[in-house]
């Protein structure tokens, strides 16, 4: 219950007080309570615990750890 | 997958082993305090890509084993009773009590259900009017704000056949119970970095300095697990004892203050039994005044539970990071995930279940 899972968000029900939304994971999607990541949208990617999105992934940062890592691959 | 496989590339994972190997000149002892990074380094075999020199210790981060009897024990006196439906993760189904387990009371007519989020549970609740339902609020700060949330939706929906039984534990305050044990054997910590997304990082500055011990902020992907590692080991090797983030897309400074807001206006910090560690000072979460009539434990006249653990199990040992899985002589035989004596046997979190799964043939 504890694995946080990614997943990207492909539906948002604005009308729910609860800020319900659909999410994918892996193709399998998931109703998610988006309640606590009020800045996140429709093809924005957020961490899942127990049905609630914990966290937004920051994009950029997930960018430029990426390339950071391929720089350790290719040192020169 | 997007986000999931980029972290895995083995070139990548490769590189990152090797930078560790460099960087490490002096034997350093890790603790992983979070149980899905155990899965994951199991999982993955990074555990057998470190260096000589470096050594994980697997921590009491799995919140099904750190659970302790007594509260399991309560739990399975509620889902026997007629009146009520017990709503629960699945993973603590299998979790031993004294005497039986959540699938056992159910097997005998016990109205025990699986749900995957605690709104399901309050969902429920709606549905069946005429029953109490009652959902069990396990697990560290990543699944707290989840139940704070369908306590605070009960209480405003006026949803009063609603309760929790709460048994929500903090990782701080384990972090600190080991870093200060008088025997501790470990160096630096990796922080678990999905409790830190909700959190943030700052509640472990004073850690960090006052033991003397870096605590790098981890997440969960091969490449994460390296990154966190290669971290602290530099910092052992440079005499710091930092608070450092290696999992930057999803970890601010300031968590997320929207769950922290909503965990903080439901919940107050309690002592809390800890199993295999005793009982900690403001380590796990109770509901405050304004939300007593949610909890369970207050609606209904709970026996006190027996509390009685498997002797032969040493799970005690294994959450402290005293001995490893395959140090127990009931491991992979009298006790495997079909039969499990202990918690850790159960949770796909729990160290023995990820050494049985990943390991036995090893
Ligand atoms: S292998 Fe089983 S009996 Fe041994 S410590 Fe782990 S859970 Fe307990």
């Amino acid at each position: 219950m504890c694995l946080g899972v990614p997943g990207q968000i492909v539906e948002v029900e604005t009308s729910d007080p609860l800020r319900m939304g659909r999410v994918s994971f892996e193709g399998v999607q998931k109703q998610i309570c988006l309640v606590y990541v009020p800045e996140v949208g429709v093809g924005d990617w957020v961490i899942v615990h127990a049905g609630f999105a914990i966290h937004a992934i920051d994009a950029a940062e997930a960018d430029r750890t990426l390339t950071l890592l391929k720089q350790l691959e290719h040192p020169e | 997958m997007k986000y999931v496989d980029e972290f895995r590339d083995p070139a990548a994972v490769r590189a990152l082993a090797e930078e560790l190997r460099q960087a490490t000149t002096r034997p350093w002892r890790i603790m992983e305090v979070c149980g899905g990074q155990t899965h994951a380094f199991v999982r993955f075999g990074i555990d057998r890509l470190l260096p000589d020199g470096v050594e994980l210790i697997h921590g009491p981060g799995c919140p099904v084993c750190v659970t302790s009897v007594e509260v399991i024990d309560r739990a399975l006196a509620l889902a026997a009773r007629p009146d009520v439906v017990f709503c629960t993760f699945g993973d603590m189904l299998r979790v031993p009590g004294s005497t039986t387990d959540l699938l056992q009371v159910k097997a005998a007519g016990g109205d025990v259900r699986t749900v995957y989020s605690p709104l399901d549970a309050v969902k429920l609740a709606q549905q069946l009017p005429d029953k109490q339902v009652v959902f069990f609020a396990v697990g560290f700060e990543t699944t707290a704000p989840g139940a704070a949330m369908a306590v605070h939706h009960a209480a405003q929906a006026g949803i009063d056949n609603f309760s929790v039984l709460v048994a929500h534990v903090l990782v701080p305050p384990a972090l600190e119970a080991i870093a200060g044990a008088e025997d501790t054997a470990v160096n630096g910590f990796l922080a678990a970095g999905h409790v830190c997304t909700v959190m943030g990082t700052e509640a472990y500055r004073p850690l960090a300095e006052h033991y003397s011990m870096p605590i790098v902020v981890t997440g969960f992907e091969p490449t994460d697990l390296l990154r966190g590692l290669l971290a602290c080991v530099r910092q052992l090797e440079e005499g710091r004892a930092e608070v450092e983030n290696a999992y930057e897309r999803a970890v601010r400074d300031e968590g997320n203050p929207a769950a922290r807001t909503m965990v903080e206006r439901v919940f107050e910090p309690v002592e809390q039994q800890w199993r295999g560690i005793g009982a900690l000072p403001a380590s796990g979460l109770g509901l405050r005044e304004a939300y007593h009539r949610f909890d369970a434990a207050r609606r209904f006249d709970l026996p006190p539970g027996e509390g009685r653990e498997d002797p032969e199990c040493r799970a005690g040992e294994v959450l402290r990071g005293v001995c490893k899985p395959e140090d127990c002589a009931a491991f992979g035989n009298r006790c495997t995930p079909d039969h499990p004596l202990g918690a850790p046997m159960v949770s796909s979190e729990g160290a023995c279940a990820a050494y049985y799964r990943y390991r036995r043939t090893a």
